[in-house]
């Protein structure tokens, strides 16, 4: 348990990073000052030229850094420790270009090379972590790895000031997020709520009938199975303009958009469902005397699971796409695919940047629900068993 | 032979079904405009006309073979007013073809690294997974634009959008692939005292052949669709999803119909070349084909 673990020499970056200048020396009320709009970080008012260490914040932070790399590195303890000992330093470490900033300070090539090795022991701590957490570490690391993603992005988007037509940081998406909750409320409930559920249902369902129906009489799914094949390979969002045609602007042209996007995967999905029950459960059903609907309910279906909600779960993605795709050629004044289209034509990125999280957020609660209600209606397929 | 008859059954279903809806949806429109010019018809004469209508809400079969063996056959490739089919075709394939490649590297790169890494695995894997939950084709335009912005223009951001969709199977097939190794042969190659790279070039990655294969025509068939939706925003200059975009725009809806059947056939034409390629590298490597 106390061997250490070999981390990358890449982290001693971090130490290299000291000799090299870590902020340019910047006048008061220099460009740095404002240029996140609500995240101004603004520089004291003093006109005198100072250095990053003229403030007892950054060196203070520095210290803690060096210290706790130094305990968490020589604490004769095991690997649990020392993730802990990490903890501070990496808090600590991700802190300083924040402060840096906030004091006015333009971020020089020393905390550039500085985060690379912070970097380098962000991914040691998810090494040890990923070894010796037990029941978390699902969520934990791949959680930490997108918060340090997150930071990244801030980081540089504010470091070297990139504008924020180009890429707002994420404090900037998530002040629009809260601030026009209203607006994108009601583009969600247009897109989602009305295009995208009915059309998912009432894609899903037909799938679904048809299937039973083809598999029913084998002579339509041999003439079937082909076509679904071919179209699953087909760009089916190029009829979009199609439908917006056809049934108007508002969201029946979306629906029916989403209608034919997931009719196929769920066809072809099911007609292998309905054939993957066994031949010997097939003929236990037959010596109980159970006719064809009886066998389809009790045995055929439960045994086609795991494949319609694969289908679901492909199709909740797909719904999304089609409907936002759809609403670009035409659509009311409101709706997620019209708010990305107007607004990256007026160049406010902000507001673009919150409807794709705003999409993001449905598409992965609608495949993670999928999920855990996958979960709990097949528990006894074997792909859940613990090896 | 005993396959060819339902699917001619069903073919010939569907294109009756397709005059069938082509003259309910049209009749209205001359019904409207003949009872206004006082003009007298017989049903005959309304369907002639629902099937060879100008502009009509659904274009029949024969008049899309017609638009595409016109835009075709009577412009040359390189025309000042891109009035040939194949041109966009061309255009929308390089971008498709590029962004599959991207794709392609960074999928197996990803794919070989979650195999061999478990840090790698246990932080990245459940990104790779919810980075294909968030609508990219929606953001596409907006990718194309900002990367415009940058001083990106081409091929290069429609590229990007293709390799973003295509990545994600390739990445998964192959990661499923290199796991599936034969764990008696695992060992076997073990007493042999094979190093990793031999064990990773003469096992694993033999092993997943089949699987990177079909994730690859996932992925070819995807990277089209991302390609199509990528030239939506470029506002109607080439490639096939501009063609979409003007045909929709003037509402010509055939020119809307021979785009959507040219990008079928590419995506045929791409998938099949992934299986030609799956045949002749499985073959030389002596599996089954």
């Amino acid at each position: 348990m106390s061997e250490r673990h070999k981390m990358t020499p890449l982290v001693l970056l971090m130490l290299v990073a000291l000799p090299l200048p870590l902020g340019a020396i910047v006048t008061a009320g220099a460009s740095s000052s404002e240029d996140q709009g609500e995240l101004t970080l603004s520089a004291d008012s003093t006109s005198t030229p100072f250095y990053w260490w003229s403030k007892w914040h950054a060196p203070a932070l520095l210290a803690v850094v060096i210290v706790c790399f130094y305990l968490a590195r020589n604490t004769p303890r095991g690997a649990r420790v020392e993730a802990r000992w990490l903890v501070p330093t990496l808090l600590a470490g991700a802190a300083l270009p924040f402060v840096l900033l906030a004091e006015g300070v333009e971020l020089g090539a020393g905390v550039w090379v500085f985060l690379l090795g912070l970097v380098a022991l962000f991914w040691h701590e998810l090494d040890l972590l990923g070894r010796y957490q037990g029941r978390g570490r699902h969520l934990l690391v791949p959680g930490l790895f997108g918060l340090g993603i997150v930071y990244l992005w801030q980081v540089v988007v504010q470091g070297f000031e990139v504008p924020e037509v180009l890429l707002p940081p994420p404090t900037g998406i998530a002040f629009v997020f809260v601030h026009q909750l209203g607006v994108l409320w009601d583009d969600f409930a247009q897109t989602v709520l009305k295009s995208v559920i009915r059309g998912y249902i009432m894609g899903c369902a037909s799938g679904l009938a048809v299937a039973i129906m083809a598999d029913r009489i084998p002579f339509l799914a041999r003439g079937m199975l082909p076509f679904g094949n071919l179209v699953s390979a087909l760009p089916i969002v190029g009829i979009a303009p199609i439908m917006v045609m056809w049934f108007g602007f508002d969201w029946q042209s979306k629906a029916a958009v989403v209608v034919v996007m997931t009719f196929f995967p769920m066809l072809i999905n099911t007609l292998a469902g309905l054939q993957a029950s066994e031949r010997i459960q097939l003929d236990l059903m037959r010596s109980y005397g159970a006719g064809y609907w009886r066998t389809l309910v009790m045995l055929r279906l439960p045994n086609a699971l795991p494949f319609i909600f694969n289908a679901l779960k492909i199709n909740s993605t797909l719904s999304l796409i089609g409907a936002i795709v759809a609403e670009f050629f035409g659509t009311p004044i409101v709706g997620m695919g019209f708010r990305i289209s107007t607004e990256v034509a007026r160049m406010d990125l902000g507001v673009v940047w919150a409807t794709i999280v705003v999409a993001a957020l449905t598409g992965s609660l609608a495949y993670g629900g999928l999920a855990l209600i996958e979960r709990s209606v097949t528990a006894w397929h074997p792909s859940y068993r613990r090896r | 032979m005993n396959r060819a008859v339902p699917i001619a059954a069903v073919a010939v279903f569907f294109l009756v079904l397709w005059y069938a809806g082509a003259v309910a949806l049209n009749a209205p429109e001359i019904i409207d405009l003949w009872t206004r010019n006082g003009t007298p018809w017989t049903t005959s004469d309304l369907v002639q006309a629902a099937w060879n209508m100008d502009r009509a809400v659904l274009p029949t079969p024969h008049q899309i073979v017609a638009d595409l063996y016109h835009t075709i056959f009577d412009y040359p490739i390189i025309d000042v007013r891109n009035r040939n089919l194949l041109y966009h075709v061309g255009i929308t394939a390089s971008s498709t073809v590029v962004g599959f490649a991207i794709g392609l590297v960074v999928g197996v790169a990803l794919a070989v690294g979650i195999v061999h890494m478990r840090t790698l695995e246990s932080s990245i894997m459940p990104w790779v997974i919810m980075s294909q939950t968030i609508p990219i084709l929606a953001i596409a335009p907006m990718v194309v634009v900002i990367l415009g912005n940058m001083g990106f223009t081409g091929v290069f951001p429609k590229a990007m959008i293709s390799a973003y969709l295509s990545f994600f199977p390739i990445t998964i097939g192959l990661v499923k692939g290199l796991r599936s190794a034969d764990p008696l042969a695992l060992d076997l190659m073990r007493t042999y005292s094979a190093t990793p790279a031999q064990l990773f070039w003469r096992l694993r990655l033999p092993t997943a052949m089949p699987f990177l294969f079909t994730s690859l025509k996932v992925a070819v068939a995807i990277s089209l669709v991302g390609a199509i939706v990528a030239e939506l925003p470029t506002g109607g200059v080439a490639g096939l999803g501009a063609r979409l975009l003007t045909g929709s725009y003037y509402g010509q809806t055939v020119q809307i119909w021979s785009a959507l059947v040219a990008a079928a056939v590419l995506s045929l034409i791409l998938v099949g070349g992934v299986g030609l390629a799956q045949r002749i590298v499985v073959g030389r490597s002596g599996g089954p084909a």
